[in-house]
């Protein structure tokens, strides 16, 4: 019995990865010879995306991932640590109990409301004081930070509780104020932890598709500030998907395969942080 | 290998539907062009409350998926929205059942109100890059379409912007809905959209001193606008040719014509 229960759970941690195998060999199936009959510097490199004509160039869409990554990451980042180490380290039990579980009520709320309120109030926000078509990168990083927010929050929190109470006590009787004690000792000692976790928002961040092609704006070309609309590796290919054929088909494919590699290297980075004890 | 995902789900769903049904050959498929999507509901909708025995099966994928579909025999009835087939689609028997007029839309605050042809053209091109040089405020023109491949924005491209292409900063919007949310709240915003969809949100703005209206496409004064196409394979099957003879019925154009789509026939 024994034997056949655990035959039955290495069927069931063999499928996921089957599937997972499955998934990333249909990609590229269908993706690859695109790459190959094009060129992997005229896919990559190319500047100009006009499927209808031939023309494949996904380097606006990787710097657009790229940039509204890293733009979500800048203002995600400080906030859901600052609001990480307060609820770790210093709020009352009581507040705790309400702001921790609001902070993860935000992951339960659909990206196309996300979106839907990026559309209507930020997007016209950003365009009245800052100028630009409001539909930016800076909406989208905006939009992206706050729906990051809840993962990294909740990986923090549960760095900064991991870290043991022998630190913070040595620390606190050596006179250590308790801001130098939480700075010094708790946020370093729980720094890898705290890693993951934005790596974890950034696998987030790169892989939303349905909040950011609202706010996004979605244009073609390669943008030239933050207030320029920009069009990300998945909103090209959830927006087009529906319609195209033949090649245009094969080339969204591709830029799947770009996404796989993209998202790949940053679950590798995240295994091999979390991995490193402090 | 040639087999492509939705094909592949629409030849599924075929198989699933004609498993199931009890009279095979009563079955219709219509996929394709989601633009004419809804109004082909609508009209399976009244068609079966006169055919009570008939099946009438309506599935989107867009213009080039309908046109796939009738190629490979997954769907009875392509649907396609294009003002000129593309080559792959010449086999196939084409019949025009509806005209969708495009009308070019702004912001209700824009004082722009009419364009010339060579007005429009400049300004989706980029050529025109301030509402000043058209009449209207000291204000970046923000252009925005639809994404490669809608039927929408193939007519709309080769109607209005000829052999020019669209300007490279142009944002894109992946439906109507969208595009009508996007201009309405975007003063320096210019786009296009079906005459049906148009609301008080936007501004429809004249096009070469004619208004877009549905009457103005029917006796061809206004030029932007594209027929829907019925795709069928050869001969049709009796169930397919009854359903688009109901369609260009005089009930069946009556029911377009309610929806907000132009007859056909009269």
């Amino acid at each position: 019995m024994d034997r056949f229960i655990s035959r039955l759970l290495f069927l069931a941690a063999c499928s996921s990865t089957a599937i997972l195998a499955l998934i990333a060999l249909f990609i590229f199936m269908e993706g690859a010879p695109i790459l190959f009959r094009s060129g992997f510097g005229h896919f990559l490199a190319g500047r100009t995306w006009a499927p209808l004509e031939g023309q494949f160039g996904i380097l606006p869409f990787i710097l657009g991932s790229l940039w509204v990554t890293a733009g979500s990451l800048l203002l995600g980042v400080p906030l859901g640590v600052a609001c990480a180490t307060y609820l770790a380290v210093f709020a009352p039990p009581r507040s705790a109990l309400i702001l921790k579980p609001a902070i993860e009520l935000l992951a339960g709320i659909p990206s196309v409301v996300y979106g839907f309120l990026g559309v209507l109030w930020l997007a016209p926000l950003i365009r009245t004081h800052l100028g630009g078509p409001g539909l930016s990168i800076l909406g989208a990083s905006c939009v992206l930070a706050i729906m990051i927010l809840p993962t990294i929050v909740s990986v923090s929190i549960d760095a900064l509780q991991a870290v043991p109470r022998s630190y913070r006590e040595g620390s606190l009787a050596l006179g250590a104020t308790e801001w130098q004690t939480t700075r010094r000792v708790v946020l370093r000692a729980a720094r890898s932890g705290i890693l993951a976790g934005v790596i974890l928002g950034m696998g987030r961040a790169v892989g939303e598709t349905m909040a950011v092609i609202m706010i996004s704006g979605n244009a073609t070309h390669i943008p030239g500030s933050i207030l320029d609309s920009v069009r990300t590796l998945t909103a090209n290919i959830a927006i087009e998907m529906g319609y195209a054929v033949g090649d245009h088909r094969r080339a969204l494919f591709a830029t799947g395969v770009v996404l796989f590699f993209f998202i790949m290297i940053l679950n590798t980075a995240a295994l091999r942080v979390a991995r490193r004890k402090f | 290998m040639r087999t492509t995902l939705p094909r592949g789900l629409l030849i599924l769903t075929a198989l699933c539907l004609s498993g199931c049904s009890r009279s095979a050959q009563n079955l219709v498929t219509l996929a394709g062009s989601t633009a004419f999507q809804p109004f082909a509901e609508k009209l399976a909708e009244v068609y079966l409350t006169t055919h009570p025995d008939a099946q009438v099966n309506v599935q989107g994928g867009g213009s080039a998926v309908g046109i796939q579909a009738a190629l490979s025999g997954a769907a009875d009835v392509g649907m396609a929205d294009l003002l000129d087939l593309p080559p792959e689609a010449s086999s196939l028997t084409s019949t025009a059942v509806a005209k969708d007029g495009i009308a070019i839309i702004v912001n209700p605050g824009n004082p722009v109100s009419s364009l010339t042809a060579d007005e429009a053209r400049s300004i989706f091109s980029g050529k025109t890059a301030s509402w000043k040089e058209v009449g209207g405020h000291d204000a970046t023109v923000r252009i925005i379409s639809r994404e490669e491949g809608s039927g929408t924005r193939r007519s709309f491209d080769a109607l209005v912007l000829g052999g020019d292409k669209l300007a490279s900063g142009a944002l894109f919007e992946n439906s109507n809905g969208t595009v009508r949310e996007a201009v309405a709240s975007d003063p320096e915003a210019i786009s296009y959209l079906s005459i049906g969809l148009v609301n008080e949100r936007v501004k429809a703005v004249a096009f070469g001193g004619i208004a877009p209206s549905n009457r103005n496409v029917k006796n061809g004064t206004y030029s932007l606008s594209r027929p829907v196409f019925f795709l069928t394979k050869g001969e049709p099957s009796p169930a397919a040719r009854a359903f688009i003879d109901f369609v260009l019925s005089p009930v069946g154009q009556g029911i377009l014509e309610k929806e907000g789509l132009i007859a056909v026939k009269e």
